[in-house]
């Protein structure tokens, strides 16, 4: 859609990061608060979010997610508490530990947020920042590092003068534990064991998940910094792929049942096309609606 | 404090602009659950401008959080407790530090309803200490409050009396929107006498402070002295100044401003901000667009010096807007 | 403005004898100016073309202010861009001010940085102008010490309004060949249809005898014409839309008359509502310029003031001027009874080179019929 100019700006693909989103979703209730970046889709549709809301926020459509106002960096869906979509690297690990506060001090035990970001978010202010100031509280926030390799362009080893990411969290008191991201399985178990001991002890736990993003950083990256080879032999162990094996030699599922998976899919997607291609354009008479929830009389 | 009786139902008390704002936020966190208070040092230390002495032995760590020095990741918590439902206030020291938290300020506090497609709420105040007067030298003295008034979706309010000192911030925290509060710090010791109720003021009007016929002074926050002293100076003279204090600085209230143009038609504004991109500047354009055809002088500014703040008091005096400039600069207008 | 004396410091320059595109000689006689003592007439010393006056007839200026502009043979006319270039420097607010009043901003000298010309400076000029125009609104006090002079006071503008209004009195008087006729109208018929008529209206809302009177004024020009006609130069044009100038006092020594527009076409309610907004907006200074130089003839009454007649002074440009004094009781001879009626006494001051006394009484014959029957008015 993007080629066809239907989707504009910033997009940034989630495919080869399914496992991480799908599996740490699995250990969520509709009771806590997912903040997210602007590579969040996966994390969207996970939650939930009806992919032609979703489609039709990326078209600018009036009957998006967030009225066409956020566009594909910006998913925002209260009802599910799911609160964005950052654009700026970092910027939405402040708002998690705040929204951990508040569930602490309105006494609503038992709830967590669970805050993604990136590995190119460890070298940011703010990360370090909201770690001791969730560990130092005590904070039930789920910190989930997307450990892919690359900010943007920019190899790990690059970046960060201590690259084992783990360790920096623990160097704020937080337990952190490294996960296979790749595999959902893994991926699921370990965040289950995290949110309930979250749950428990209300403080924040921290996981690394080990992943790797199949295309570019975004659509406008021509992907010049890393090999071919490199993203080949990452290809091998597409969670999907990696699940479907799975499944399959436990004799859960064959042939018929993939087939109408991927065809459901594929009317799910077609479906969102068509309610995004129909949806309304938000009046431009509308354009400074909800700046603000009160205005000057 | 003193109390005396008015004639009638309410009681009037004698207060300090932070007696006043202290007196605001034990009113609001006494009267919401809501409510808490965050920043640096506002906990044991009481504040560092003494500000929220006495808050935490009456309401406890939990809802008066010592914040470690960390701005962008408290003022973020802050946006995201107000997201979850509580109302916080939180108190950068001074507006110099506000600095390290403009990305969640900016970023974040302003854009999340609007690019939310009105789904979510950020009813947050923050409030912090600006300005300069205390030879405290560049990286203490700035007023920056145009930046925040530059942006929308946040609402920026200066409140120069003590009454508005504690019914700006009541006001605020029953707002929807994040709303900055910018205290100029020389006016913590400022005495007034108000209610004994605390209660929200207004935060959508400006105030004459000070009627006059001959010219239209418009300021805010911690020049309002400075204007009223020069309107002593220039009656003197025979020249009537009329004050006019604006109270909120996002959104602006022209309509005071250009009532006072029409019977003056000389204006000048007063703003600490340095002149270039100033506040002024805006005020100047909007009464040009909106009252050109009120003026018979051109619109004056009297801002601080292009410097950043010099230590040294004579350095610094010169530096600031003072009541001999802003008198100077009416005498001018009116020869 | 020459001095004529050694004791003179101003002088009011009463008539221009020239107008601008005339040819003039060294040693020709332009204008008439009055002083204290007598009338001069002033010659100019340069020869050429009068490009344009400066100074406005019954302005009273300092002596050695330019009056008028001559360009001296062998100069280039003003083209067009060099008139753009000499851009008028007045405040938005002045240029506003001067508007209202009347005034024209390029005969206003500018005290402001580079001849700017403020609000003070229109007001100034507008003070010392002829009496149908209102004063300026109120006055600065006086500034500081560095300042060239110090703002006029209001004691000061309300002498130069009086000797403004002195100045064009003179000059109708002098101009214009008054002539006078005088009639008593019994007005009973009148008074009781409008105590009858405001018993239906609001206290806000009655009527005053006044715009019956007006109203009779207005209808009765339609049978006389000539009386409703102005001086444009050397010609006297009759209007067809009757504007009646109100003479109103003003506090502090002033008079304005400014018009009620159609006064012949408004209904006795809408004739009241423009009188009263007139009154208010008079005595708060804010009438328009179109008010002040609409009148085709005017009224004046001096009817609150107990007097029974006035005879008034027509103001030029206008030809005639109808007075009424107070509405009192006399005994009159009605229907062969002697009877106390209320009655008015009416008086026409008509320019004799318009008019003769045979028409003017026909004016006052139909106005007394008019107010025989008010309800038609």
């Amino acid at each position: 859609m993007y080629s066809a100019a239907k989707i504009h700006g910033f997009l940034h693909l989630y495919i080869g990061e399914e496992a991480v989103a799908v599996g740490v979703l699995q250990a969520l209730t509709p009771d806590d608060a997912i903040v997210a970046t602007y590579r969040e889709h996966g994390q969207a549709l996970a939650r939930g979010v009806p992919a032609a809301s979703l489609m039709a926020e990326m078209f600018g459509k009036a009957n998006g997610s967030s009225r066409g106002r956020g566009g594909s960096m910006h998913i925002f869906d209260l009802a599910r508490r799911f609160y964005g979509g950052y654009a700026i690297v970092g910027g939405g690990l402040p708002v998690a530990v705040g929204l951990a506060l508040a569930d602490r001090l309105s006494g609503r035990e038992g709830r967590l947020t669970a805050c993604f970001f990136g590995d190119g978010a460890v070298a940011e202010g703010e990360f370090h920042e909201s770690l001791n100031l969730a560990a130092l509280w005590e904070l039930p926030v789920l910190f989930l590092c997307e450990n892919n390799l690359y900010a943007m362009g920019t190899p790990i080893r690059q970046e960060l003068a201590q690259p084992d990411i783990s360790l920096r969290a623990e160097s704020y008191g937080i337990p952190a534990e490294p996960v296979d991201g790749m595999d959902v399985i893994a991926v699921e178990e370990a965040a289950r064991r995290a949110a309930i001991q979250v749950r428990r002890t209300g403080a924040p736990l921290f996981l690394e998940l080990r992943t790797y993003r199949f295309r570019a950083h975004s659509m406008a990256d021509p992907d010049l910094y890393r090999t071919k080879d490199e993203i080949g032999d990452w290809r091998q162990r597409d969670p999907i792929a990696l699940l479907e094996a799975r499944l399959r030699e436990a004799k859960l599922i064959a042939d018929d049942d993939v087939s109408a998976l991927e065809s459901d899919v594929a009317a799910e997607l077609d479906h969102a096309v068509g309610v995004a291609e129909a949806g309304p354009f938000e009046p431009v008479e509308d354009l400074t609606k909800d700046v603000y929830g009160r205005s000057a009389q | 404090m003193s109390v005396q009786l008015a004639g009638g139902s309410s009681r009037r008390v004698r207060l300090t602009y932070r007696e006043a704002v202290r007196a605001g936020m034990r009113h609001a966190l006494s009267a919401d659950d809501r409510v808490f208070l965050m920043g640096e040092d506002v906990g044991s230390y009481g504040g560092a401008f003494a500000v929220s002495l006495g808050l935490l032995d009456e309401f406890g760590p939990e809802r008066i959080r010592n914040t470690p020095l960390s701005e962008s990741a408290f003022v973020g918590a802050g946006i995201g407790a107000a997201l979850g439902g509580m109302r916080p206030i939180v108190e950068v020291m001074t507006i110099n530090f506000s600095l390290l938290a403009l990305d969640q300020i900016v970023n974040n506090a302003a854009t999340l309803r609007y690019m939310s497609g009105g789904q979510l709420e950020v009813p947050l105040v923050v409030r912090m200490a600006t300005g300069g007067g205390r030879q405290l030298a560049a990286q203490h003295a700035h007023s920056l409050e145009v930046w925040y008034a530059h942006v929308p979706g946040i609402k920026a309010l200066a409140p120069a009396t003590v009454e508005d000192a504690r019914g700006m911030l009541l006001a605020a925290l029953d707002d929807p929107d994040p709303v900055f509060i910018f205290e100029h710090a020389t006016l913590y010791p400022l005495e007034g006498e108000v209610d004994e109720e605390p209660r929200p003021v207004d935060i959508c009007r400006a105030s004459v402070r000070r009627e006059g016929g001959d010219v239209t002074l418009v300021t805010y926050g911690g020049s309002l002295a400075a204007c009223l002293a020069a309107a002593d100076d220039l009656a003197d003279e025979g020249i009537e100044a009329e004050v006019v204090d604006l109270r909120t600085l996002r959104p602006l209230d022209m309509d005071t401003v250009l009532v006072s143009l029409g019977k003056t038609h000389h204006a000048a504004i007063v703003d600490e901000g340095w002149k270039t991109g100033s506040l002024a500047g805006e005020v100047s354009a909007q009464i040009m667009e909106r009252g050109f055809d009120l003026l018979d002088w051109p619109v004056q500014r009297v801002c601080s010096a292009e410097v950043p703040i010099p230590y040294a008091k004579h350095l610094e005096d010169a530096a600031l807007p003072s009541r001999e400039r802003v008198a100077a600069t009416v005498r001018e207008m009116l020869v | 403005m020459p001095t004529l004396g050694a004791d003179m410091s101003v002088g009011i320059l009463s008539s221009w004898l020239k107008k601008p595109g005339d040819t003039v000689q060294r040693g020709d006689i332009i204008a008439v100016v009055h002083t204290d003592k007598a009338d001069v007439e002033v010659e100019t010393f340069a020869s050429g073309v009068i490009e344009r006056m400066l100074v406005e007839p019954g302005s009273e200026v300092p002596v050695g202010t330019p009056l008028a502009v001559i360009r001296e043979s062998g100069e280039a006319e003003p083209t067009a861009a060099s008139e753009q270039e000499a851009r008028l420097m007045i405040s938005p607010s002045a240029r506003e001010l001067a508007h209202e009043l009347g005034v024209d901003p390029a005969e206003v000298r500018g005290s402001g940085p580079g001849g700017r010309i403020q609000r003070k400076d229109v007001e100034a000029a507008a003070a010392a102008r002829d009496p149908a125009r209102p004063p300026p609104s109120a006055p600065r006090p006086a500034v500081a010490p560095q300042a060239p002079a110090a703002a006029p006071s209001a004691d000061d503008r309300g002498a130069a309004m009086r000797r403004a209004i002195g100045a064009a009195m003179s000059r109708s008087k002098r101009e214009i060949p008054h002539f006078y006729l005088g009639h008593t109208i019994d007005l009973s018929r009148a008074m009781s249809w409008l105590t009858e008529s405001n018993v239906h209206r609001s206290v806000s809302e009655r009527l005053l005898h006044g715009v019956l009177l007006l109203k009779a004024v207005a209808l009765a020009l339609r049978v006389v014409p000539e009386l409703n006609a102005t001086w444009q130069g050397d010609e006297v044009v009759r209007h067809d839309d009757v504007n009646i100038g109100v003479a109103i006092a003003l506090r502090g020594g002033g008079l304005v008359a400014p018009a009620i527009r159609h006064t012949d076409e408004l209904s006795l309610d809408e004739l009241m509502h423009a009188f009263r907004d007139l009154v208010t907006r008079a005595r708060r200074y804010s009438l328009r310029s179109s008010e002040i130089s609409a009148p085709t003839i005017t009224v004046t009454s001096l009817g609150e003031r107990t007097v029974d007649t006035v005879f008034g002074v027509i103001f030029p440009p206008q030809v005639a001027i109808v007075g009424f004094g107070a509405v009192v009781e006399r005994l009159w001879v009605s229907d062969g009874q002697v009877l106390p009626c209320p009655v008015v006494s009416v008086s026409l001051s008509a320019d004799h080179r318009v008019t003769d006394g045979h028409r003017a009484s026909a004016f006052l014959v139909a106005l007394d019929r008019l107010l025989q029957e008010p309800e038609e008015l």
